[in-house]
């Protein structure tokens, strides 16, 4: 079951489409990515989803029915362009935030308590926003998102600001979220934390949706069956002979070489080491599978 | 669950301004201003009549002119009609205030007069000279009529005509009413009707550029309507104005029911000074009635008397009704204008159109406050832009009741509709930054 489904979502500004036919499904307790270079139109999509803006034409269906006022209680926003009201408590803050989001005074304090533990900031509670760092209103901003539990997260850029204790802090919560059973969209130029976190990706690229799926399945699809063997010898070895395709050989050290060599589609890593185990001394083996920073640029250019 | 969100936003938008310094500051301080520019002049008129005994010697060569000096509490006139003035003006006595010298006069009784001094001679001082010697030569040129009786003829000659006004009801009932009193109530609240559109409405404006520049706009919107959003802010300010306008009403009373006790009433209406000051800020229109009002013997009784007749009700009634219909409507396009821009400096050029009904509808108020039943004042009145301000002045006037009615209907309608153009400005304008927003890009985010 998935938690959003886009049909057919076409978005117009004037003579600007900003969303051309975008169909996609995103599923239930998994990560999404959502990838595309600037102006793509990714914005756009989430603020539909949020309801923050219409589609001209399309639906989109939350928990298979069309979405509606009353679901934005089960989502969470964090937009990449966030600010916080600068005169305002932190407390207050986050408090007042909950409540819109429809937690009723009681429950909102007391979660709000047990994060403010949770990330150390207890202490903030009556400082106002302007007194804080960038990175510690990130961290404030990121609680108020995810306070009332919802069930479908969408965060743009959610690392950005953060120093890497707190990268590490903010994304070991989304991976427990995520095994608790919260859908999480994630929209980054990131793509090393793509490959870490996300499940799924969607590649959007001048308005139009370029390619969907699962991110292992879409990473070998672009890969060329390639794989990297580093191995002990006096010499270079001859792969023709066990009829496999070297792309490139060369020396690592005097005793050693490494080489890249083509495989056959789909064939599994033990039926390939077998064969080469008998012949040579390796040292490592790893598939090549290319890295989405490369089918991102190689897709969108 | 939508109510208690506007709710919601509406006691956040409420107690944010509230809890600040500069309002609780101003709120407190704006009344005693104001009872300090009633209060004042006669405070320091009563504790400082200036120096009394000031020394003043007249060289009459006129030989007419010296009986109609007369001394006072600050003035002593000396007089020498043979001093030698050039060797007192090299050696000028220490206690001598001023040294005023007359020529003789020649046949048709022009002479000149000036006064010398040390100091600036204050401007009473000076008056009271020149009424000196101006009675002084209006007396002898009379006497060179040889009228006979002339005494008792100018007795008899002098008229003091003020006309009293009464308005008469559908009944026939007469009532005593003072044009003065009406006027100064209308300009008052139509006035304060503008200065608190303008002001609230500015305020509502920020709001929606602070949330723009700070950002947070977006997360709001991904929990409210933009709609609620701009709806809760515009009531959440509206409650402020309301709270801040009972407080400055309760401390402007208060403060000078209080004074009035302490340095008692006739003081602080007695005194034309006070009232020359106090009226010069509201314009000379109201100045010079209130002066006319001032030299009537009778005043405090007919004023209190027409005080009575003005009709409190119906004007508390319409300024509570066209000061929040003309705060929504306006507050409405304030909050589609901050949604256009990133900033306040860009405001500029925006905002020329909802300021400019705004300062069009004092204008027509300067005029309808002495003008109330003309062409212009009618529909200045009606029309819904310009009706809080015109509307007001003319309501302590008497305004037929269907006026009233056709007047707050239509300006209840502008308000939905502006409202509801504004709310679509708005909607797509919070969202959108960076570039300059012109009149072109308002009225294609109006079709979105």
């Amino acid at each position: 079951m998935d938690i959003i489904t886009c049909n057919k979502v076409v978005k117009k500004f004037n003579d600007f489409t900003a969303l051309d036919n975008i169909s996609l499904a995103i599923p239930k307790g998994a990560i999404y990515g959502l990838l595309g270079p600037n102006g793509a139109g990714k914005t756009t999509l989430i603020r539909i989803m949020n309801q923050i803006t219409m589609p001209d034409s399309g639906e989109v269906l939350f928990n298979g029915t069309p979405i509606k006022q009353s679901d934005i209680a089960y989502i969470g926003y964090l937009p990449e362009e966030r600010g916080l009201y600068k005169k305002m408590k932190v407390g207050d803050q986050a408090l007042y935030l909950a409540r819109l989001k429809g937690l009723s005074s009681y429950d909102a304090t007391r979660e709000l308590k047990k994060w403010f533990i949770k990330f150390g900031i207890q202490a903030w509670w009556n400082k106002k926003v302007e007194e804080l760092s960038k990175g510690m209103a990130q961290k404030v901003q990121f609680i108020t998102t995810v306070l009332h539990k919802p069930s479908l997260l969408i965060l743009d850029e959610p690392f950005s600001g953060f120093d890497p204790v707190n990268v590490q802090l903010v994304r070991n919560e989304i991976l427990e979220m995520r095994d608790s059973g919260t859908s999480i969209i994630l929209s980054t130029h990131n793509m090393e934390s793509v490959e870490e976190l996300c499940d799924h990706i969607a590649l959007i690229n001048k308005a139009k949706l370029v390619i969907t799926g699962g991110l292992e399945e879409i990473r070998r699809n672009h890969g060329k069956n390639e794989v990297e063997v580093v191995y002990r010898a006096s010499e270079p070895y001859q792969f023709e002979r066990t009829g496999m395709t070297s792309v490139v050989v060369d020396s690592v050290n005097k005793q050693g070489y490494r080489a890249v060599l083509e495989i056959e589609k789909d064939s599994c890593s033990s039926k390939v080491l077998k064969e080469l185990v008998s012949n040579i001394d390796i040292i490592s083996y790893r598939e090549l599978i290319p890295r989405m920073n490369d089918i991102f640029i190689n897709l969108v250019s | 669950m939508k109510n208690s969100k506007i709710f919601l936003i509406i006691s956040r938008e409420f107690l944010v301004r509230v809890k600040k310094k500069s309002f609780i500051i101003m709120t407190l301080l704006t009344p005693l201003l104001f009872a300090a520019l009633m209060v004042l002049p006669t405070l320091i008129m009563t504790l400082s009549s200036g120096d009394s005994g000031q020394k003043i010697l007249v060289v009459d060569r006129s030989q007419i002119c010296a009986p109609f000096f007369n001394d006072t509490e600050e003035l002593e006139f000396t007089f020498d009609s043979n001093a030698d003035v050039e060797s007192l003006k090299k050696n000028f006595p220490e206690d001598l205030y001023a040294l005023v010298e007359l020529s003789e006069p020649d046949s048709a009784l022009n002479l000149s007069v000036s006064a010398i001094s040390i100091k600036q001679l204050n401007i009473g001082s000076k008056r009271q000279i020149e009424r000196a010697v101006q009675n002084a030569v209006e007396k002898t040129k009379l006497e060179r009529y040889d009228i006979e009786n002339l005494d008792n003829i100018i007795k008899d000659i002098r008229t003091d005509i003020t006309v009293k006004t009464f308005t008469i009801s559908d009944k026939g009932d007469e009532k005593v009413a003072m044009v003065e009193v009406n006027m100064g109530i209308s300009y008052i609240a139509s006035f304060m009707i503008y200065m608190f559109i303008f002001m609230f409405g500015s305020m509502v404006m920020r709001g929606v550029i602070e949330e723009k520049t700070t950002r947070i706009v977006e997360v709001i919107v991904s929990s409210v309507k933009p709609f609620e959003l701009m709806l809760g802010k515009i009531l959440g300010v509206g409650s402020v104005a309301l709270l801040q306008f009972f407080i400055w009403i309760v401390l402007t009373v208060g403060i000078t029911a209080g004074v009035q006790a302490v340095i008692g009433v006739d003081k602080i209406t007695g005194n034309q000074e006070m009232t020359e000051m106090v009226s010069s800020q509201a314009g000379g229109e109201v100045a010079e009635t209130m002066v006319a009002v001032q030299s009537n013997d009778n005043f405090m009784g007919e004023l209190m008397s027409a005080l009575s007749d003005v009709p409190v009700t119906s004007i508390v009634i319409s300024f509570i009704l066209y000061f929040i219909l003309g705060y929504l409507l306006y507050a409405a396009m304030f909050a589609a204008v901050g949604s256009a821009v990133d900033n306040e400096a860009d405001t500029q050029q925006l905002i020329f159109p909802v300021t400019l009904p705004l300062i069009l509808g004092l204008f027509i108020m300067i005029h309808t406050f002495q003008y109330p039943d003309s062409a212009l004042s009618f529909w200045g009145s009606i029309i819904p832009f310009t009706s809080p301000m015109v509307m007001m002045a003319r309501v302590p006037f008497g305004v037929p009741l269907w006026e009233l009615a056709l007047s707050l209907g239509l300006l209840v309608v502008t308000f939905f509709f502006m409202t509801y153009l504004s709310a679509k400005i708005y909607r797509v304008g919070i969202l959108m930054y960076g570039k300059k927003a012109t009149f072109k890009d308002l009225f294609k985010w109006l079709r979105h």
